[in-house]
């Protein structure tokens, strides 16, 4: 048991290099905020570490600016990506169960063809996508960004990876014998197993989809439907009518608050999902 | 449907559970992807207001393709993203396993998690803003370094091209590193304790069990990590489309291919980037089926043992 | 646990049905039994309907958000309001523009505007998008011949159909130091400095004098692009041509440029205009002698970005007359409110008392001749605490009459952007003057797959 004893040495190395990296992470973040606080004007005399009192009246200007309507836009954003993030979770998950545990066919091909599309890049279809919503009258809606979450290639390799290191077949075959459909086994056996997989993609998927500008711009046309970041392309936009760069921090910091809460919320049961993880054979 | 049937066969379950995945995949990409591929064949582009095309032209826009500076923004793409991923990886592994080993008695894990997955938060193009801005020549950056006494004249960080390139890096860097290093977390501990135990008891140093235990177990999540920062490599437009305004400055160093692309929708040349985005397609698939050979060389077993069970 | 995570996770997925039930429904609502009751406006921010709604008379309210705005007899002005950035107002308009004639009476574009850069794109005859002005019932020639006749030009197609119109002008001024012009030539006079600046060669001097005493005269290269650019003899391509010809102007500027950031007369550190770097230079901090500005560039971007007292700045002429901005208004071909869009155009671009009261409340520099000489001269009501005193227009004016509008194509846009940012690269020492030259030209067929050839001078 000697090779118990804690390793000093290499433990405040650790700390130590964990901390220059948590320093490098907030640094930024710290700078944002400050600079938030502060007016367009102060801004001007250079940078200061200090807060400034301006935060209240930059966060009034980003409020009662009606071309800007912010609480609208956060609130399409979580609905567009607290639906993403369920939809994708749900679809990959019952995708790569559906792959992974049953034997067909066109298992080999479905499998295959999915590795393939992993790597399209997105932007590949954004012509033909966009001719393809307007077609189907979708123009200008919300459901676009919400329903092709459903078909997400990378959150199903996620998920079979995961089936593969955690889900052995017995279980399944347990749950058959006590006489579980099979819809009901993936919700009731499989789901709960796969719960810290699920939790980790589905705050990637809402991170990715609250993030998300490139599609949302093509789509989105009416003010009370954009979402966040078009929103802050709206303002950054080099217009001499929106030259405030106080309420631009601001606006930036107003944007990323909601998604650091519900991260906080759903990291504490990452955490407790992962240690979770392991599957007793 | 609930009670026992010996000799059935699950396989339409299997068709039905990914129905949903590939209906929506062929109505929201396939489709496009159709439609980008067919106008790949086309001259068809606006010149101000007015349409050309399409006009069918056959293979010229793939030749004209490749006498441009393609493959040089290919180039740049791909040490933009080393520069990235490269500490990414390690940094992460490094971290991974020194959160998931319990002698280290590592203090406030939480809230080191919590602290290093931050910068993937933020947007990447409000993040960008944040960098355009910090390290311009009059930025606080240089404030700062200028006021520690470090240097005399301010840096101008996005006027060489180490600069830029440093800069997309560090911000590829920042965003990803904490990301990985919580899927790497999640994949050691997924790992049974017996085994560890087990290797406790033989009495393996912690670098031993890193490399022949930890790492060969973790290979999926390694090959998932890779291949997607391949793709999103390969993706890269948000950070240095901002930081350069679009431009890939200086002398065009930052210039990534979706970039390239997104210049060519921006002209609406439809034609032009139908013939890009198959090249895309093309390469990103050629990657990853290396990547995909070279890291989960069992999966066809692996696929044979399911068969096996499946019956 | 694992219950409440999937209730959650239920809960998200009905929210999501019940979102496709109302998406579906939301595509069009206005209704097209009465024609004419919706006027569409395109724009890319605020600034027309602000102005819009203070000065036209018909207006009745307009809805809390900012989208809609009613007239008295009932007709609702919509706003499609897209940002700038990235292109994405000119593709969306043209998005609308090119199903222009499949579109419902109430959905098709009435009114858009556009600015200098791209005006050309729209006001082409071939292209025939934006209505000529006659064609609603303007003569341009009476009803707009208090105009300067620059921005009529500018607004004109190549066969000199005029089909916009607009309510603002942009003359140019350089913009100074008091203090700096006190501590290099001893006075803050404006005609004394005038004199120093007043064309490229005496400038030069004066740059020599600034940098002895360690000053900059201008920011950057992008300061002074404007005035050379406003002055080539030629267009960037002649119509029914596929050629870009760069001016002999344009080769100025960029051996001038590189004489002068090497020589230290520009800021090194400032590349291109509105960024940070520009912002710093227009504070207390920065040694910068003076900038390149017209009206809106003074109240907008050179007022906030001073953190001084007022009074330190001073207005004169520029080495070289030029115009910056302007948004013009144009009238959608297909448009079904003829009536509304002409009285809209002529209340906003040929009224002069609307447009005094614009020029009053937000310090625009309107398109009145005969109106901007009064202001000229109306030191009380229009002198500028911030100028220290000194009323702009008496400056603005003659240069507005001055000024002569460089031949417009539609490719300029890309042209004039796409030069700066090529040449950036060589003024920065970064690659040599051919290897900008290839860049440029890279660019230039990326952006424009239509060009074949770019020709350079000599």
């Amino acid at each position: 048991m000697k090779s118990k004893k804690p390793k000093h040495v290499q433990s405040i190395l650790a700390h130590i290099v964990l901390i220059i990296l948590s320093f490098l992470c907030l640094f930024f973040f710290y700078i944002l905020i400050v600079n938030s606080t502060r007016s367009h004007g102060d801004l001007q005399k250079g940078f200061s570490a200090i807060p400034g009192t301006y935060l209240l009246e930059n966060l009034k200007n980003v409020a009662n600016d009606g071309s800007f309507p912010m609480f609208r836009g956060i609130v399409n954003s979580l609905i567009v990506s607290g639906c993403s993030a369920a939809l994708c979770t749900y679809f990959s998950s019952l995708t790569a169960y559906g792959l992974y545990a049953y034997d067909f066919k066109a298992k080999k091909v479905a499998f295959t063809f999915i590795m393939a599309i992993l790597v399209m890049p997105t932007q590949v279809t954004a012509m033909g996508f966009l001719r393809l919503v307007t077609n189907m009258g979708m123009y200008d809606s919300l459901l676009p960004l919400i329903i092709p979450s459903i078909a997400s290639p990378a959150i199903f390799y996620f998920m079979y990876s995961y089936l593969q290191s955690s889900l052995p077949l017995s279980l399944v075959e347990a749950a058959r014998i006590d006489g579980s459909g099979e819809f009901m086994t993936f919700n009731r056996v499989v789901l709960p197993i796969m719960k810290p997989a699920i939790a980790v993609q589905a705050i990637f998927s809402f991170v990715g989809s609250w993030n998300n500008y490139f599609v949302p711009a093509l789509v989105i046309q009416s003010k009370e439907k954009m979402t966040v970041p078009i929103l802050i392309a709206t303002l950054r936009g080099a217009d001499y009518m929106n030259f405030d760069m106080g309420k631009i921090y601001t606006m930036i910091t107003v944007a990323i608050i909601p998604i650091i809460i519900v991260y906080l919320i759903l990291s504490k049961y990452i955490i407790a999902g992962v240690t979770l993880g392991g599957v007793k054979e | 449907m609930k009670k026992k049937r010996k000799s059935v066969s699950y396989a339409k379950w299997g068709y039905i559970f990914i129905l949903p995945f590939f209906v929506c995949f062929f109505i929201f990409s396939f489709i496009p992807l159709i439609d980008t591929i067919r106008y790949s064949f086309f001259e068809y582009y606006r010149s101000g207001i007015k349409e050309i095309g399409p006009n069918f032209i056959g293979l010229e826009n793939y030749i004209s393709l490749l006498k441009s500076d393609m493959l040089k923004y290919a180039g740049n793409t791909l040490i933009l993203w080393v520069i990235g991923f490269v500490p990414q990886i390690v940094v992460a592994l490094l971290l991974a396993n020194w959160f998931t080993d319990i002698r280290l008695k590592i203090h406030g894990k939480q809230f080191f998690k919590v602290i290093i997955y931050l910068p993937n938060l933020i947007m990447a193009s409000a993040f960008a803003m944040l960098f355009f801005a910090m390290f311009s020549t009059n930025g606080p950056i240089n404030s700062i370094l200028t006021s520690v006494g470090w240097i005399k004249e301010p840096i101008d960080f996005l006027g060489s091209v180490f600069g830029t390139r440093s800069l997309v890096g560090l911000m590829n860097f920042l965003m990803w590193f904490g990301n990985t290093t919580i899927m790497l977390m999640a994949a050691i501990m997924g790992i049974s304790p017996d085994i560890f135990e087990a290797c406790e008891l033989d009495g393996c140093t912690s670098s031993k069990r890193f490399f022949y235990i930890t790492l060969p177990l973790i290979r999926p999540i390694l090959a998932y990590t890779l291949i997607t920062s391949i793709i999103g490599g390969l993706q890269m437009f948000d950070v240095p489309q901002i930081l350069t305004n679009g431009q890939g400055n200086p002398d065009r160093t930052s210039m990534t291919l979706i970039m390239f692309l997104n210049s060519h929708l921006k002209s609406r040349n439809y034609g032009m980037a139908g013939a890009l985005s198959v090249y895309l397609f093309i390469v990103s698939a050629i990657l990853c089926f290396f990547v995909y050979k070279m890291t989960n060389g069992d999966n066809g077993d692996h696929l044979k043992k399911v068969t096996k069970k499946g019956k | 646990m694992k219950k409440r995570i999937f209730a959650a996770l239920m809960t998200t997925v009905t929210v999501a049905g019940l979102l496709s039930g109302c998406g579906g429904n939301n595509g069009n609502e206005t209704d097209s039994a009465v024609e004419g009751k919706v006027i569409n406006i395109y724009s890319w921010n605020d600034e027309f309907r602000t102005r819009l709604e203070a000065i036209y008379p018909e207006v009745e309210g307009s809805s809390e958000d900012g989208t809609i705005t009613t007239l008295k007899d009932g007709t609702e002005i919509h706003w499609i309001i897209n940002p700038n950035q990235d292109g994405v107002y000119q593709q969306k308009l043209d998005e609308a523009l090119l199903n222009q004639a499949d579109a419902a009476a109430d959905d098709k574009v009435d009114i858009f505007l556009s600015e200098t850069d791209y005006v050309f794109k729209y006001t082409d005859a071939d292209a025939d998008i934006a209505m000529p002005l006659k064609d609603l019932g303007i003569d341009p020639d009476t009803d707009l011949k208090d105009q300067y006749d620059f921005t009529k030009t500018t607004a004109s197609d190549q066969n000199g159909v005029q089909r916009g119109s607009t309510w603002q002008c942009c003359p140019g001024l350089l913009v100074y130091r008091r203090d700096i012009a006190k501590d290099v030539f001893g006075t803050d006079d404006p005609e004394t400095v005038g004199e120093k600046v007043k064309d490229w060669d005496t400038l030069k001097e004066t740059a020599k004098e600034l940098k002895e005493k360690g000053y900059f005269t201008f920011s950057s290269y992008a300061d002074t692009f404007r005035l050379y650019g406003n002055s080539i003899d030629e267009p960037w391509v002649t119509e029914g041509e596929t050629v870009v010809k760069v001016n002999q102007n344009i080769m100025n500027w960029i051996s001038d440029s590189k004489e002068w950031l090497d020589a230290g007369y520009f800021n090194k550190t400032v590349k291109g205009q509105f960024n940070d770097d520009w912002n710093k230079a227009m504070s207390s901090s920065s040694s910068v002698f003076a900038f390149l500005l017209p009206a809106w560039g003074i109240d907008f971007t050179l007022k906030p970005n001073w953190d001084g007292d007022d009074g330190a700045w001073g207005v004169t002429n520029p080495p070289q007359e030029y115009n910056w901005g302007g948004s013009y208004i144009h009238a959608a071909t297909g448009t079904d409110n003829i009536e509304h869009v002409k009285d809209i155009i002529l209340s906003l671009t040929a009224n002069k008392d609307n447009l005094l009261k614009i020029s009053k409340d937000y310090l625009d520099f309107t398109n009145t001749v005969s109106g901007m000489q009064e202001v000229a001269d109306n030191d009380e009501e229009f002198a500028s605490d911030f100028l220290g005193g000194q009323n702009p227009y008496k400056y603005f004016a003659p240069v507005a009459e001055n000024i002569k509008m460089a031949p417009l194509s539609s490719y300029d846009q890309g042209c004039v952007e796409l030069i700066q940012n090529s040449f950036g690269d060589y003024f920065q020492g970064n690659i040599d003057f051919d290897r900008a030259k290839e860049n440029f030209e890279t660019a230039i067929r990326e952006r424009y797959p239509d060009i074949t050839e770019i020709q350079w001078p000599e």
